[in-house]
Order: C-alpha cells, then structure tokens, then sequence
C-alpha cells in the first residue's frame, strides 16, 4: 500500500518572533524554521504502518530553509521516498497554497492513505490535512493517535477532550490529521542521517505556478503584551487569600 | 518506548565484539580477568543487570544482545570508574559503553531526555535548546566588555571556550562571571566565540552519539580556524577532554588548559587577589573528566589552597576514586530514567561524604556540578547549611575588596 | 445571501461543549454590526433539548440518525447544504476535535475563505486571532460576503453564551445522509489510573517549601475544593512524598492547565519547562528572589503553609455561604 506524508517546517519558537516593518507579518530574516511537530508524529505514525504492513512511503515538503536535513531525516528513518516542490515558497505561503500544491503530488502519486499533521501553530487559514480532503475529495478524520489497517479501510483513534478516544471506521483512500503517533517520533542517529544524504537522493519537482489565494487578509500582525514580572500581591496570608479567591473565580475556578 | 532493543542479526554478538577492537587499545578486552573490579567500581554497578565485568562476560558467551536487552546500557553515567580501577586497563568506558550505547541509539531505542539533549544539540548548538543567539547574554553586564571574536576580529591570547553550562543555565552563569572577573583581574588578553560557539559534543559522544559528535567538531572546527590565539583555556573539564583527547582524531588540534591549569600556573598573582573571607572548611570534588579521564589532581588543589584562611580536607572517595556527581558523559540526560531505578542520586552520596568531613564547603570545577550537588543538599540531612560553589566562585569570593 | 451569523453547535454524548456558548457570545457581537441574526446549528438526533439553553434568535435543528454521533462526513453533508442554501455572512466553528474536522473541508467544498483560532469580533465585522500559542496576534476584517472562522476560547465566558430563554428551534430536514465514508465504531472511555496531570486543568503544585510529607495534605485538601489535583517539583517526587506521575518538569510532564498554582516551588530551569505553555500561574514563595516569579502572571511572597490553612477555610466558608 502507499502512504503519502505532506510534511511542512515551521518557525521555531526557539527563537524570539518579531513582526517585520510592514506590520503584518513576520520578520523572516530571525527566524528558525524545524519540522512542524505534528508532522512529525505522521512521519512516525507512517513508519509504524509500515513496520506492520506492507507499505510504501513517500514525503515530501515545499523548498524552505532546512527541508534537505528534514527529508532525509525521513528517510533515514524508513521513508522510501522524498520529493522537494521548488517554487517561490521563501517567505511561507498559507494553507490553502500549499495544500493545492500538495493535492497536484497526491493525484500522481495516488495513495492509499495520506497522513500529515493535525495543524501547525502558524496556522491562519485552516489546516493542510482538512484541506487537503477537501481538494481530493477524500474522508478526512483529524486528531488521530493510532491507525489500524483492516482490508480497504481503516479504524483510527480519534482523540476527544478528557481522554476519551472514538474508534472510527474511514474507507480508503482517505487523510487523516495526526494528533500523537502511538509512539514518540523515534530519535535517528546522526550517522543514519548523513548515510542517507550519500544514499539516497531527492526528487526535486518543479511547479508552473503558485496560486496564492486563500490566505486571511491581515491588517495588523502585533504580540500581546507581556507583563514581565508576577503582579505581586501585598499584605499577610488573610489579604493573599482573598485576592487568589477572586482570581479563582475569574479564572472560572471557583 | 523501549529503551531497550533485540538486534536482528545473528552475528550481532561477533560483529560487536570485533568493533571493540578499533578503539584505541580496544583488544585489551581479550585479556579481561574477569575479576569483577569494574563492577564493583560502578556506582550503579548493583543495579545493572550486567555491569561490566559480566558484559564482557557475554561477549565471550557470543550472547551480548542479552544485555541491550535490559536497561542495563543506560545506567551508565560514563564515570570512568571502571576505566581506572580495570588492572589490564583495558578502556572499558570508550570501549564497551560508549560503543553499546551507540549501538541502542543506532536502533532508535534511548530515554526521552537524552533525545531531547541530542535533538537540541543538532539543532541550536547546545543540549538545553536554548537560542544560539542568546550564548554570550549572560556577560551582558561585564565591565569592561568581554571581547566576542566575531565582532572584535583581532588576535587574541586566550580563547576561551565557556560550554553549555556555564553559557545557559542560570546557575552555572556564575561560575562564567566569575571566571571572566578573574581573567581580568590577571590582565589576560581573552575573547570568546559567543553565539558562534556550538557544544563540544563530548557527552554527546559518550551518550552513543559518535556522528554528532563529529557534526558538532567539524563547526567548532570551522570557527577555531578563523581566528588567531595561542590556546584554548576552558571552564568544562568536558570541552577539555574532547579538545584534548578527540578533536586532533579529526585533525583539529590546539593547545587546551583547564581553567585550573592556567591558574595554577598564576598562583603567585592571585594570592596578591585574595583576601581573607572567614575561616572556613573546604573539600574539593575531582570532576570525572579532569580527574580520571585526564589526571589533573593538584592544580585544582594548588588554586584552592590560595584562598587564605581556609582549611582544606579531604573526602573518603578522593582524587582517582571520586564519586561521580552523576553528570559523567551524558548521564545529565539521564536522570530520570536513573532515579526511576535507583531512587538515590550519585551527587546525594557525594554530598553525604562532605558534610561527613565536616567541610562548610564543597568546591567544584565542572559545569554539571554545582546544580547537581546543589539539589542534592536540599534533600541529604544535614546538608542544608552546606554552600556548593565552583573554584572560580570562591576565588571572587575573596577578592581584594578596595 | 444574508447577514446571519451561524454557529456550529458542538456536543458530545449529550453534552454541548463550551465553545459553543463561547461562539455564540462572540457572534452576537458581529450579528449585531452586520444586522443579522445569531443561529445555531444543531446535528443531531433526538438532541432538540440541548438546544434549550443555547442563547440564539433561532436554531436550526437537523434530526437524522446519521447524526447521532458526529462523523466529519456526516456533517459535511449536512453543513454544505445548509450553509449553500442560507449563505450567511459568517458560519462559526470550534477549532476542535469536531470543528476543525469540518471547517477547512467546507471551505474548498464552499469555496468560502476560513480565518483560524479567532478569540473575539467585533460588530464591524474585524476578527482578532491568536496564532503560535498565543505568542503572535492578528487583526483583520472578515472576508465579504461570506466567511468561515474557527474559535478558540479568548476571554469570552462560556455564560454569556447561556440563555434561561430556549430559543426558537427551526426544524430543517436535508437530502439522505448515506454512504459515510466516516462512521463512529465505538468511544473507549480513559483509563482509571493515577491522574494523568497533563490533561488536568487546575494544579496545585508544591516545592520544596511544603515541608514535610504529611504538609501535603493540605494541598491535597485544596485541590479537591477546586477539582483539581496535586503536582509537584522533582524534590518531593524524588523524596518518596508523590508518585513520578505528579512530577513536573524536564524529568517529568510538561503540563498546560487554566490554573497552576506553585507553592514553595523556586523555579529552576528544568521546572520551568515544564510549565512554559501555563498562562496563568500563580506563585507563592518566600524569596522574592525566586525565579519563578519571572514567568508567574501573580506572585506573593508568603509562607505557603500559612496561606493554605487561609485559603482551606475561606473557600469552605465561601462554599457554604
């Protein structure tokens, strides 16, 4: 079977995000881009399909800063395949771009099941896994923490709030939006990594043109205003205690 | 997740073994006693299911996938007991542990927090996953201002190479004040490499991580190679070891001292430094990695012996026979995993031994240390009066106050 | 095409969630503006009840047994035909396990523009949303005529979306709902072990100033009166006092409660990466020094021990009252 894996890098949060002079996005020249965390755990959750069944994986991600080092991490992994999209895709595109872009690969490839992450936290316009479904056509189930193959379908855990988990049937094709692999995407060995780069190598696909529609339009990107230091509040354990109740009650506590 | 793994192949045992051999002195393992000396050195020897006397043991019996099968590998802390005590020294830490280690990580199969510090030490240069932007921000407020070589461009005397530790965490930031304020004092000509230092990657290594090791050399490397200075003097027995022992395999060599060193060399001009500070009791600790791994025993007592008023004592594990704080060689990145098991720490019997000999103090000279003892003074009756302080702490302590 | 706000109505086993109050709080703001009404859009079957307290002018109720537990295909079906027949100004969804299962699909479906994680309106049609955790915030306009926005909570109480008044419930009955690719097999409940503190919304977490092992109780005392549960730093775990599944930190869980109250706690680095993502926490230290003060929203600086026996009997009284 085929697993497809649309995987994306994302600013790390490592560094300090600062809005550049337009006032309406990012200052791109600061920031740090690693693989969004969930797609990790799709990666990982894809690696495990395969450990179980008898699968094929292939990932692939848009030309950004770091995507080489990300997709052969992948492969190093147990990813059969990786394909870079090369496209003007520099300064970050939204999600519905980037989805259309990932739909074009998908329809060649023609996968079983396409697993990516569930969101990304520089979302502003959807998600790619929903999107995705919604360009291809297919089932889509997000949150999902384990995926479990029986003849043309799958049963997923769908994670709710509270820990509870519903066991869905989705018929194949189908994507699915990866909350948590069953297990902790695994750590690869540095030698494994730089083996794959002399090994393996990485379809570049090129792209007539970028359809960049989708995206909100943003008057004002701004941070929120951190307070530096704790408010301390004065006075003796009697004083303190009155002012926790009241915060008690408009954190919805008490 | 499984820490622990089952190799596939059935040669694995032979193929292992024979790797051994490429480490330097490896084939020492052949004459192994089996005198049981290295595990009763081992500070988690009791809990390991095989500790390294009987590891060698399986690997004559061709069934040492019986031992990644435990937990065994990971309660390793890369102290260099074994190593010291084994009478056919035969390099059991670099030659057995480090290369079992390897092996798990090469299967994937490691405790969570070693993969957070060895994920965070590819991507930002450093275990703690802090910014690399933000290395040299803890000598913000140094006057006057420390030379950063990037910005500075000019030849320097000394490079020193401040380490993770000292760089980032909190606590340890001290230590690279106080160190700084020294080499002022002594007029030394130092610059650092700031935002462009990386992790030496030495506990990396040790922890299994050879590639990244090498990844992390190789930008040092590159960095050491743009500037001009006649040694490299560092505050992490670590960096130390790794500039010393493991860079010039890469073919990247440069004079290194211990901080320790250096000032043992200035003994005269720093007693001029200090003044009396109170009458006090101190003990030293010999770091893992100045100590065993590279026999530096006086200096460190040479610079302590400076500080006037001060009456130093011995613990009962001393010089060669330290106990190790637990850091070791990533053994910081498995704390967790250990105290699941063992539910004691290695710094809380180190700190047991100095309130014993009735010290006030306990001095150190590595990074990992001061947190670790620190922690452990909270817990260890008895031990809440006791002050941990690095070398470079107590030196400024005492300073000539005018 | 009018100036209606719908809002998808969340629920599940019969309860509805509190984004849906949330939602309809924040769409009165904008149906307001835009001259509109606020309607609630209700899958379900057998489920009219729980439209009773939805504050709404009017709710729109699909019955059909498809419905009875949410399945993203069942409600894209439904939510298609609804939303291209009404073809409202705004159509509101939870940025959840159930909204964001739909809200993307039916924008390519709709081919409507979606703007995520919005936490407020306001009547003139701007939408305020927090993006990377809240670190970054965005302002613009929603998209004319028509637009799709996913919520989060941000500031809005889940009571202001309550009403004592049932609204007027519109039966809407659609085309069949069969062929779901995305059906529910069956819910499997979480397991009853030690609480699991990264999922708990209110901790009390005690340092090294609670003590002694028996000083615990009173945090423990504390907690059940607000419905949380007890945490701690690595010290007391490693002391025997808590089980490792109460530690928090580095060695330990990485939490994310509405409420983490730190008691004694310092705040050492390896604590502190436990709690990075808390947005409100409250310490109480008695070193005004203590790092922890630096990532706390509220801070004082008295004995914890002291302030527990206070706060236990304030509460207790406050309860009976």
């Amino acid at each position: 079977m085929k697993i497809a894996v649309p995987i994306n890098l994302v600013p790390d949060l490592v560094e300090e995000l600062t809005i550049d002079d337009s006032g309406t996005a990012l200052d791109m020249s600061w920031l740090r881009l690693t693989i969004n965390e969930f797609d990790d755990h799709a990666i990982e959750e894809a690696i495990l399909l395969k450990e179980e069944n008898d699968a094929e994986i292939t990932v692939f991600a848009s030309d950004q800063e770091g995507v080489d080092d990300m997709l052969f991490t992948a492969i190093a992994k147990g990813a059969d395949q990786a394909i870079k999209i090369m496209g003007d895709f520099e300064e970050g595109v939204n999600s519905h771009t980037l989805a259309r872009v990932f739909r074009d690969i998908i329809k060649e490839l023609n996968p079983d099941l396409v697993l990516t992450g569930v969101q990304a936290h520089n979302d502003q316009d959807g998600s790619i896994g929903p999107l995705l479904a919604g360009y291809l056509e297919m089932p889509y189930v997000g949150y999902v923490s384990g995926v479990d193959l029986q003849g043309g379908k799958a049963i997923v855990k769908k994670e709710y709030p509270g820990g509870l988990i519903a066991e869905m049937e989705v018929t194949l094709p189908a994507v699915l939006g990866i909350q948590a692999a069953e297990e902790p995407p695994r750590y690869v060995a540095i030698s494994k990594v730089r083996q794959a780069m002399k090994t393996s190598t990485i379809e570049e696909r090129d792209i007539s043109e970028l359809d960049i529609s989708g995206g909100p339009v943003i008057d004002r990107m701004f941070k929120p205003e951190v307070g530096e230091r704790a408010i301390m509040i004065e006075g003796d354990e009697e004083e303190v205690a009155a002012r926790l109740i009241e915060l008690f009650e408009e954190l919805g506590v008490l | 997740m499984a820490y622990t793994t089952v190799p596939k192949s059935s040669t694995f045992s032979e193929t292992f073994y024979s790797s051994l051999f490429d480490v330097t002195d490896g084939e020492r393992i052949r004459t192994c006693l089996q005198c049981a000396t290295c595990s009763g050195a081992c500070p988690y020897g009791y809990l390991m299911d095989y500790p390294p006397g009987k590891m060698i043991g399986l690997l004559r019996a061709n069934r040492f996938e019986q031992v990644l099968e435990t937990d065994t590998v990971w309660m390793c802390v890369s102290c260099y007991a074994c190593t010291e005590f084994c009478p056919k020294k035969i390099p059991l830490t670099p030659g057995l542990l480090t290369r079992a280690k390897e092996e798990l990580l090469l299967a994937g199969s490691i405790p969570n927090e070693l993969q957070d510090a060895l994920e965070n030490s590819q991507r930002y240069g450093n275990p703690l996953g802090e910014s690399p932007r933000k290395r040299a921000d803890w000598a913000e407020d140094i006057e006057p201002e420390i030379v950063i070589m990037r910005k500075t461009k000019r030849p320097v005397d000394v490079l020193w190479f401040v380490g993770d530790y000292p760089s980032y965490h909190p606590r340890v930031q001290n230590s690279a004040r106080a160190m700084a304020k020294i080499f002022q004092a002594l007029n030394v000509d130092f610059g650092i490499l700031g935002p462009e230092e990386n992790s030496d990657g030495d506990s990396q290594r040790l922890a299994g991580e050879s590639g990244l090791f090498e990844v992390l050399a190789e930008k040092n490397g590159k960095v050491f190679e743009k500037y001009q200075f006649n040694e490299i003097i560092t505050t992490d027995p670590h960096a130390y070891n790794a500039f010393k022992n493991e860079y010039p395999k890469l073919g990247i060599e440069y004079p290194v001292r211990h901080y320790t060193e250096f000032l043992a060399d200035h003994l005269d001009e720093l007693k001029t430094l200090l003044q009396e500070n109170g009458s006090t009791r101190i003990t030293y600790h010999d770091p893992c990695y100045l100590g065993r791994a590279n026999n530096v025993y006086d200096q460190p007592r040479a610079v302590i012996e400076t500080l006037p008023g001060v009456e130093f004592v011995e613990m009962s594990h001393t010089r060669s026979n330290s106990l190790c704080c637990g850091g070791g060689g990533g053994g910081m990145w498995l704390d967790g995993f250990q105290w699941e098991k063992a539910h004691a720490r290695l710094s809380e019997w180190r700190v047991r031994e100095a309130v014993k000999v009735g010290a006030d103090i306990l001095a150190v000279a590595c990074p990992y240390e001061a947190p670790r003892f620190e922690d452990a003074t909270k817990t260890v009756k008895g031990a809440e009066d006791l002050i941990v302080k690095d070398i470079t702490e107590l030196l400024v302590d005492a300073f000539v106050t005018n | 095409m009018n100036q209606d706000i719908f809002v998808v109505i969340e629920h599940l086993r019969g309860q509805v969630a509190d984004i849906s109050f949330i939602m309809l709080a924040a769409a009165r703001s904008l149906a307001q503006g835009a001259g509109g009404q606020v309607v609630g859009v209700l899958l379900g079957h057998n489920a009219q009840d729980l439209a009773n307290n939805l504050s709404a002018d009017r709710v729109d109720y699909i019955d059909h047994p498809t419905l009875a537990e949410f399945s993203s295909d069942a409600y894209i079906l439904a939510l298609t035909e609804i939303i291209s027949k009404a073809k409202p100004k705004a159509v509101l969804f939870g940025n959840t396990s159930i909204g964001s299962d739909v809200a993307s699909v039916l924008s390519v479906k709709l081919g409507l523009p979606l703007v995520s994680s919005c936490i407020h309106f306001s009547p003139d049609g701007k939408f305020t949303s927090q993006i990377f955790g809240g670190k970054i915030m965005t302002e613009g306009t929603l998209p004319e005529p028509s637009a799709l926005a996913t919520m989060i909570p941000g500031g809005i109480k889940p009571e202001e979306g309550q009403s004592a008044q049932p609204p007027a419930l519109n039966p809407l009955s659609i085309e069949a709902l069969d062929d779901l690719r995305v059906k529910l097999v069956n819910y499997i409940e979480p397991e009853v072990s030690d609480v699991d503190i990264s999922t708990e919304s209110i901790l009390i977490s005690v340092g090294r100033g609670v003590q002694t092992e028996d000083n615990i109780e009173l945090a423990e005392e504390l907690a059940d009166l607000l419905g949380g549960v007890v945490c701690s730093s690595r010290p007391i775990v490693d002391q025997g006092w808590l089980p490792t599944s109460r530690m928090v930190g580095k060695s330990g869980k990485k939490v994310k409660p509405n409420l983490y109250l730190a008691l004694g706690i310092s705040g050492a680095p390896e604590h502190i990466e436990g709690i990075s993502d808390c947005e409100n926490i409250i310490a109480v230290n008695t070193d005004p020094t203590a790092p922890i003060f630096d990532i706390a929203k509220y801070g004082a600086e008295v004995d914890m021990l002291d302030l527990l026996e206070v706060l236990i009997e304030e509460i207790e009284e406050a309860k009976e009252g």
